[in-house]
């Protein structure tokens, strides 16, 4: 049965309505909708999502399938309601040339859970000395439009431009991770109150904003355009909003920890705070709250980081930073966004689909929810509160800050091009 | 009392007034022929130091042994230990072997807090040192140091530090000393001004509860004890002070400055002094220094942290002079 009928879903928490869906395609939008062959979907008032796209996913194969592979990564990324996700280069190999990439594409369409958009390095083993085969990996099967060393910063202001200016002959975009290395080296936590007494070597908020400070000007000089990874400080915001109001073809994207959790849970020595960038201060996640809602910041990405229990059962300076976030990311998005009432439900299908799919040019994914589209949905039991059980987690690890914590909502059902991947809250 | 001491800041002014009174006592056990209590007969304590300390070690060792406890030296320094699961699968080593106690030193912050809370281990765990974090014996042995000179020694007893003025001197920025003397200080009364260049001064600092100085000169008149912190000369590579010629004129302590302070004030150092950079051998080797006094003192704080996390609560001396005195 290639037909199912999703009845009386709040598509993008609008009014009840009716989705068909024929084949990989959404047949119609409507109220009263009936079909025989149809697989009907009892939607019951939830809230009907086009798929969400995630631009910052580290799927961590080649190289770490202790961690992550793309078959645990894309289930994971189906549980929490994803249809497309990028996978960041930091891989073992580095995803630096068109094989490498390809291979993450390939793995991703054989396992069908989700499609997997791989991200290439910006430079060779990320290690700002020598540009990557930019234009190689757009042409290869994975056709990549997202470059970026995450996990490390183009820091060199030359090698920056340069990636800038040679990716508009594809319409790529530089991801930039704004680390200024110099200023965080020891660094363990934000710089601030809670470092100052904790003892752990400070991260400046001023190392990340100096960076995007110096980036948008370079993608103002060349006519470029860049996208800020995990921005994190009430700083950054404003030097994006600044660049924006100047035409400056800046985007930028927040994780949802960042919109959530503050640098006061350091106290407790528990790695699994430890990430990169750093929890902020309560100030900064305000800012970053109203940043989302107002559209300086465009997008919600997880940087879904994970990382095998031992990497984190240990003292906090030997700990690997990073928290794993596809399972949990629109649970967090609704406790901070929609609860707040900051964003509603369509602005929510902005900041996680439509937009990271346009930035990261995603064909298929980010669609409006109406007939002739690629059927590539997510529905969402609003009104559910559970507490955060990690043993459920698809992902292969469960480094996540929310263990025991109270979250709103859950997706129930998933759609690959028409194709269920989460059906009941269980993966197919 | 709680069962771990993992900061200075743990500590109530009931509970560091008690630590500093039992000190009183166990440093008497130093003036007898017998050095040596039978109090924690039967107990094991563990010294686990991963980051060398070699004046700290034997501190707690001498005051472990007389309190009759048997003692393991662990010393996981090297590269084996450098991977993060050691400190776990060590902590498990220990916990197998029924130790009581665990005096840790580490050179990562949170080490021994993450040790005490992560269910690794049962044992009793006495921060010897972490980081860049704290260093709470050190905080106690040098207010027990300032209560006998400043309040005295008998006059002491059950005495805080109220209104007396201390000023901190050097790489605040780096010192577990400095962080647990501000907050073992203030618990106890004392006024505590940090004088620093501001390279040396952490982000943050304007919560603790304290005052700042970027001059030393003008603090000294009003200071009732000056505590001179270790510059690592490596610091000057970093940038923080442009020499050393120049970090000693303005932050070094020398005669001409400790003249400045008042006649009973006293000068401290958490060893091992750089002579020449931040003290001079004059001042180091006057009486007013208290560096030796404050090696000595460490061992009857250590004894007297040891006895009562390890669940002593009668007097520690009385309880155990019977049996020995007869
Ligand atoms: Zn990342």
């Amino acid at each position: 049965m290639s037909k199912i009928l999703i009845r009386g879903a709040k598509v993008l928490g609008g009014e009840p309505q009716d989705v068909l869906i024929d084949g990989e395609i959404i047949a119609q939008v409507g109220a009263g909708l009936s079909d025989e062959d149809a697989l009907v979907v009892e939607a019951d008032g939830k809230v009907l999502l086009p798929g969400l796209v995630d631009l910052h996913t580290h799927l961590r194969e080649p190289g770490r399938e202790d961690s992550e592979t793309v078959l645990t990564g894309t289930r994971a990324a189906a549980s929490g309601g994803y249809t497309a996700v990028f996978a960041m280069a930091n891989t073992f190999p580095v995803a630096d040339t068109a094989g490498v990439v390809e291979q993450v594409y390939r793995l991703g369409q054989e396992h069908g859970y989700c499609d997997v958009q791989p991200i290439g390095a910006v430079t060779v083993g990320l290690e700002g000395k020598k540009l990557a085969e930019l234009g190689a990996m757009h042409e290869s099967a994975a056709g990549v439009t997202v470059f970026s060393d995450d996990g490390k910063c183009v820091d060199d202001a030359v090698m920056m431009r340069r990636a800038l200016e040679y990716v508009k002959a594809f319409g790529g975009v530089v991801a930039q991770h704004a680390q200024e290395p110099r200023l965080t080296e020891g660094a363990q936590m934000n710089e601030g109150v809670v470092s100052a007494e904790l003892g752990l070597g400070g991260w400046p908020a001023v190392a990340e904003e100096s960076i995007i400070a110096r980036d948008v000007l370079l993608a103002e000089h060349v006519g470029s355009r860049v996208h800020i990874c995990h921005l994190s400080t009430a700083g950054s915001v404003e030097i994006v909003r600044w660049a924006k109001s100047r035409g400056i073809d800046v985007t930028a994207e927040v994780t949802p920890h960042h919109l959530l959790l503050t640098d006061e849970l350091v106290r407790t020595y528990n790695p699994v705070y430890k990430v990169n960038p750093p929890l902020r201060t309560e100030r900064d996640v305000l800012a970053l709250r109203e940043a989302l809602a107002d559209g300086t910041i465009d997008i919600v990405a997880t940087d879904h980081a994970p990382h095998p229990h031992e990497d984190k059962d240990c003292e906090w300076g030997a700990a690997a930073m990073g928290m794993v976030g596809l399972e949990t990311a629109l649970s967090v998005v609704q406790e901070t966004m929609v609860t707040t009432g900051l964003l509603d439900w369509a602005g929510v299908a902005d900041r996680m689909s439509f937009k990271p799919a346009k930035i990261g040019r995603a064909a298929g994914h980010g669609r409006p929810v109406s007939a002739g589209e690629p059927a590539n949905l997510t529905l969402v039991d609003t009104a559910y509160r559970g507490s955060v059980d990690p043993a459920g987690f698809a992902s292969r690890s469960r480094n996540t800050p929310y263990e025991g914590r109270e979250l709103p909502g859950r997706v129930t059902h998933t759609w690959l091009r028409g194709k269920a991947t989460l059906v009941d809250g269980k993966l197919t | 009392m709680q069962r771990h001491l993992i900061s200075a800041a743990d500590l109530t002014r009931d509970d560091a007034v008690l630590i500093l009174d039992t000190a009183e006592e166990m440093a008497r056990v130093a003036d007898r022929p017998i050095k040596k209590l039978p109090t924690l007969r039967g107990r094991t304590i563990v010294n686990l130091f991963f980051e060398d300390s070699t004046r700290t070690r034997i501190s707690f060792e001498a005051a472990e042994k007389r309190l009759s406890a048997d003692v393991i030296n662990f010393t996981a320094k090297g590269s084996s230990v450098s991977k993060g699961e050691s400190l776990k699968d060590t902590a498990q080593t220990l916990e197998a072997m029924g130790v009581d106690a665990v005096v840790i030193r580490h050179g990562a912050s949170g080490a021994p807090y993450r040790l005490a809370t992560s269910g690794w281990i049962d044992a009793a765990v006495i921060n010897a040192g972490d980081g860049t974090h704290q260093h709470p014996t050190q905080a106690l042995l040098d207010a027990f140091t300032m209560r006998r000179r400043l309040v005295g020694r008998d006059a002491g007893l059950g005495q805080d530090l109220s209104g007396r003025r201390i000023t901190i001197v050097g790489d605040v920025l780096h010192s577990r000393v400095a962080r647990s003397n501000v907050d073992l200080l203030h618990t106890l009364g004392a006024e505590v001004t940090l004088v620093a260049p501001p390279t040396l001064v952490p982000v943050g600092v304007e919560t603790w509860p304290c005052e700042v100085s970027y001059d030393l000169d003008s603090t000294l008149a009003k200071s009732d004890a000056v505590m001179m912190l270790r510059v690592q000369r490596e610091r000057m590579n970093a940038a923080f002070f442009p020499t050393e010629r120049e970090y000693s004129r303005r932050y070094g302590l020398d005669g001409d400055r400790m003249a400045r302070m008042p006649e009973h004030a006293i000068v401290m150092h958490p060893g091992p002094m750089v002579r020449g950079m931040e003290i001079t051998a004059e001042v180091a080797d006057s009486d007013r220094c208290t560096v030796v006094e404050q090696v000595a003192n460490g061992v009857s704080i250590r004894m007297a942290v040891l006895y009562l996390l390890l669940g002593g609560n009668e007097p520690a001396v009385a309880h155990a002079r019977t049996p020995e005195e007869k």
